[in-house]
């Protein structure tokens, strides 16, 4: 394990960092805040973004993070490795068989079918030889995209292929108070995954060591399952799908502060609310009066952040 | 040459035999595909209709063999059978390329511009954008699935920049980039067919005339050097090669990421070499039977319900998946 540099510094900083985030992101838009009406907009409009975008950012890089921890590779994002384009597929199946179905049931359709999604995944990856790490992420990105073409397919098949791009491209836009209430949920299982987050880290010395130590290998192993699927089902329902922040965020923040999830969750957490919320400013910001998905800039952003990592990484996996 | 190096001499002819059944297999099922895909329900205006055929007809066949070729030559040149040159984003930076000019020249400009000309313009920039990053990296081969890898991010950092740029640019403009992004067979500019063919016929002799140089390089670096090539020229010139064809197929139909995979995976087991004057026609029929043949079956059993580009990149991924679990890469 690598020596963890001092944390509560960082993570201070962080916090602050995150305030002026969101304080930025309640003023950057197109209406005037003036007036009753601006109060309004801040509270039916602004103030929902914002949370949406911290909940959302939060989640996926705890999501990452749990991921990582299962399939024991530190390039693995579940927006990227099934999860994502599984609770996609969940949700146009619902569509085509229940159209009148709340959204809680939707995410509940998403949150089932990427449980089964990245099951498989895990099952499959497992069977990869151990000794070439950069296999998984390879692995992960083509089954994500069989899956995401499966998709595709059955969406072309219903016309149901423009429904379907509002889910693939992620976008904080349509965010409004009563309309991204869900995403709460997040804060509960970041919760679930702080409790945990002790057997997290003996999860990730591997099943014998685990089993020695007294861990319920497979209980364990399904809980951090449901955790990664149920946000993964969560975010994409209510967002779309956002891709790279699950990777990147921890991969970073596990190379500086080590592999003890207790410690590192809280600044992952702040990690990956702080890049979805800069990075949603800045899509509001670049073809201002008009914006651009923040599935997309974070696609650019993700990318070459994860290019990065990959080639600047120690010799270790 | 390839001849002197069989192990076995007595062996030699079986071989033979088998790799010129399976070849003269695979072009009776490219006529039967192609001869179906002009005849199969024709009616109405026949003149009109077997024009709009033999259309599309060329630009499958141009595809089939721009894909094939430029992968087995890819394939070869890294040393992997499981790289293709769209899995290290070729294709996709050929569509960044396009954006960045409709952006920069505005959907009026780009229009204005001879298609012709711009084409040639978008391909000669591909291949040499190709040869700047691909070669480098192609050099220090030691570590391959990282390769791949960071081929397979690049390939998505160049698809977000795409979208980034069409986002930037008016919705008009938008529409134009957007129509181009996806793996479209039925509709195809017209405009660009004979240019297309024209450079992939050039394309294809020139890979032919270099399968005894390929057959050597597929030995690796250092036994080709051995023998006398001159490896970073010859690499050089086969990855702009490439990269001119990717352009081609691109420009006609749009991505279609894991044809190339699928195509030399399945031409590699029906005519069982890599031996280049067997395997490059033998992978640009399975292209042509594939392509011809998928298209034509899409178009008149489940009446064009289903587009080939999805088909092809659900199939080749699953194939993918499967080389990978059968730890095919080494």
């Amino acid at each position: 394990m690598t020596t963890p540099r001092p944390i509560r510094g960082d993570l201070v900083a962080a916090a602050v960092l995150l305030v002026v985030l969101a304080l930025v992101s309640v003023l950057v838009g197109v209406g005037r805040l003036s007036g009753a009406d601006g109060v309004e907009l801040v509270l039916v409009s602004r103030l929902p973004r914002t949370a949406a975008a911290l909940l959302t950012g939060a989640g996926l890089a705890i999501a990452g993070l749990i991921m990582q921890t299962l399939a024991r590779n530190r390039f693995v994002d579940p927006m990227i490795s099934g999860s994502g384009e599984s609770a996609g597929l969940g949700i146009l199946a619902m569509t085509i068989l229940a159209p009148g179905a709340s959204i809680a049931l939707k995410t509940l359709a998403a949150s089932g079918a990427a449980f089964v999604g990245t099951a498989l995944f895990l099952v499959l990856a497992r069977r990869l030889p151990p000794t070439e790490p950069y296999l998984v992420p390879l692995f992960a990105i083509v089954y994500g995209g069989v899956v995401g073409a499966l998709t595709t397919a059955v969406a072309w098949e219903a016309d149901l292929l423009q429904y379907l791009s509002i889910w693939t491209n992620g976008e904080f836009s349509a965010v409004m108070q009563g309309r991204y209430e869900l995403l709460w949920v997040i804060s509960a299982l970041v919760a679930v995954a702080w409790w945990v987050a002790d057997r997290l880290t003996i999860l990730a010395l591997g099943r014998d060591t685990a089993v020695g130590l007294g861990l319920n290998y497979t209980v364990m192993q399904q809980a951090g399952l449901a955790i990664v699927a149920t946000i993964a089902g969560v975010s994409v329902a209510t967002v779309g799908l956002i891709p790279f922040v699950g990777l990147v965020v921890p991969a970073l923040a596990v190379r500086r502060y080590g592999e003890d999830v207790r410690a590192v969750l809280p600044i992952i957490a702040a990690g990956g609310a702080g890049l979805v919320l800069s990075c949603d400013i800045v899509a509001r910001l670049l073809r201002f009066p008009y914006e651009v998905p923040v599935g997309t800039v974070l696609g650019v952003v993700g990318t070459a952040a994860f290019i990065a990592v990959l080639l600047a990484r120690p010799r270790h996996a | 040459m390839a001849h002197s190096l069989a192990p076995h001499a007595d062996q030699e002819p079986r071989t033979a035999r088998r790799e010129r059944i399976a070849l003269a297999a695979l072009g009776l099922a490219a006529v039967v595909a192609i001869a179906l895909s002009l005849t199969v329900g024709l009616k109405g205006n026949l003149a009109f209709a077997l024009e709009l055929r033999t259309m599309r007809l060329a630009a499958l066949l141009q595809v089939g063999v721009a894909i094939a070729v430029s992968t087995v030559i890819f394939q070869t040149v890294t040393g992997n059978r499981i790289l293709t040159p769209s899995l290290m984003g070729m294709d996709a930076l050929y569509l960044l390329i396009q954006s960045v000019l409709v952006f920069t020249l505005g959907a009026v400009g780009f229009a204005a511009l001879p298609s012709g000309l711009l084409f040639l313009g978008q391909a000669t920039a591909l291949a040499l954008l190709a040869a700047v990053l691909f070669v480098p990296i192609l050099a220090r081969r030691s570590d391959m699935v990282l390769l791949l890898l960071a081929g397979v991010v690049l390939g998505i950092l160049f698809r977000s920049l795409t979208d980034l740029v069409a986002r930037l640019i008016d919705p008009n403009a938008f529409a134009v980039v957007q129509s181009a992004t996806f793996a479209d067979f039925n509709t195809i500019d017209e405009t660009l067919i004979v240019p297309c063919v024209v450079v992939t016929v050039i394309g294809a002799t020139l890979a032919w005339r270099s399968r005894h140089l390929l057959d050597v390089m597929a030995l690796g670096e250092a036994d080709a050097v051995g023998l006398g090539v001159a490896w970073r020229r010859a690499a050089l010139g086969l990855v702009l090669l490439v990269g001119i064809l990717v352009a081609v197929s691109t420009a006609l139909v749009g991505p279609v990421a894991l044809l190339g995979l699928l195509v030399v995976a399945l031409a590699e087991r029906i005519v069982g070499t890599t031996r280049h004057a067997v395997l490059l026609p033998a992978a640009a029929l399975t292209a042509v039977v594939l392509l011809v043949g998928g298209q034509t079956i899409l178009a008149h059993v489940f009446g064009n319900t289903l587009t080939l580009g999805i088909v092809i990149e659900f199939a080749g991924g699953l194939l993918f998946l499967l080389l990978l679990l059968s730890s095919r890469l080494r």
